[in-house]
């Protein structure tokens, strides 16, 4: 029903369409490390040498493991597998409280020590008033 | 094939619709703003700052929606050589563009209170970034390139590359680690945002879906002048 010019232009964009699929999957696939914004302290855990770069680790601040000094912020970052102690100085953000996530910034001293350059907080998808939230913490 | 596009019954409709449709928008985006300013609750977690969602979240919906419009518009034009999809793309490509630049700035104006930094390279922010790019570039080609064959190629190809990163952004808050929260409404779960949230964010994607809806009456009105002017009976 279609002219033949239709189809082969219909078949030109379906072919243009998979060939850029395919290879922006392979890319984003071989860039994975350098798409990710955070690693989690289990993924620390494995990696096989420490570097010296800027790295970010992201998780949950481990409850009842914030403490303030007059200079200094230390906490635990846990992905309830493993964690990462981080020493830290310098301005928090509003968000940043125990049991919530965040994302330091900083560098690795060792597998179990990071210190952090500079803190965010991370915020999850759940949106309620303050009053539901009452509620579901009383149950 | 598309013999229904008359241009002068189409011309009538948008010459006319857009006080209509201008009315519409502002009692929408009055409720829309009362609820989401003043009516809703403020959020457990972020407070006040949480009213910055109900602009955020519809004006990316918005500019997503209207590049997945633009790309499919444009397409269908290659395909069946139809001149009239590419001027409803062109038409509709503006106000996607300015949605777009409104998500990121009121994205990086939350970020700063709640995560702490304006901008952050990760996968979410960054692919809403090359959207902005893309779109660019689609409404630049309209007006360097003279030969109309040219332009409908040109665009039809950067709809194409860029459409595949809409998905891209969809799914980057699930498939990598991104500063960026994950979706927080779904269709198949449980949304969790509670619904005192939802309903202004519905009325106001209600709001920007009316605003887009005008500018793209007023700009195809403008494209059927200008082919009226051509002396050109059809399209």
């Amino acid at each position: 029903m279609y002219g033949r010019k239709v189809k082969l232009r219909f078949l030109f964009i379906i072919l243009i369409l998979t060939t850029l699929i395919l290879s922006v999957f392979l890319v984003l696939k071989s860039l994975e490390e350098n798409v990710v914004y955070f690693q989690s302290p289990s993924e620390i855990k494995e990696l096989s040498e420490l570097d010296k770069k800027k790295i970010r680790v992201g998780g949950m601040v481990k409850k009842r493991s914030i403490f303030i000094t007059s200079n200094e912020v230390k906490f635990i970052i846990t992905d309830f597998k493993n964690e990462i102690n981080v020493t830290y100085s310098g301005a928090i953000p509003n968000l940043f409280e125990e049991g919530k996530g965040v994302v330091a910034e900083g560098f690795l001293k060792d597998r179990n020590f990071f210190s952090a350059t500079k803190i965010l907080a991370k915020h999850d998808e759940n949106y309620m008033p303050p009053e539901v939230e009452e509620a579901l913490g009383n149950k | 094939m598309f013999k229904f596009f008359e241009p002068n019954k189409i011309f009538q409709i948008t010459s006319k619709a857009p006080k209509y449709v201008l009315f519409l928008f502002i009692i929408v985006l009055s409720i829309g703003l009362t609820e989401a300013l003043f009516l809703s609750p403020e959020d457990y977690k972020q407070s006040d700052a949480v009213r910055i969602m109900y602009v955020h979240v519809p004006a990316a919906w918005i500019s997503l929606g209207i590049f997945s419009s633009v790309t499919f518009l444009s397409i269908f034009g290659f395909i069946f050589k139809n001149k009239n999809f590419f001027l409803i793309a062109k038409s509709l490509a503006p106000s996607g563009f300015v949605f777009n630049i409104i998500a990121l700035v009121t994205g990086a104006i939350w970020g700063k209170p709640t995560w702490g930094t304006w901008w952050a390279w990760d996968a979410r922010i960054t692919s809403m970034l090359i959207l902005l790019l893309f779109y660019a570039m689609y409404l630049i080609s309209w007006r360097i390139y003279e030969t109309e064959e040219k332009v409908f190629k040109i665009t039809t190809f950067i709809t194409i590359l860029g459409i595949i990163n809409v998905p891209i952004i969809k799914y980057s808050v699930d498939w990598w680690n991104t500063l960026h929260q994950p979706a927080s409404i779904n269709i198949l779960s449980k949304s969790t945002i509670h619904s005192s949230m939802l309903y202004p964010l519905l009325i106001m994607t209600a709001a920007f879906a009316l605003f887009s809806l005008l500018i793209f009456l007023m700009k195809y009105n403008t494209e059927l002048i200008k082919i009226k002017n051509k002396g050109l009976d059809r399209l």
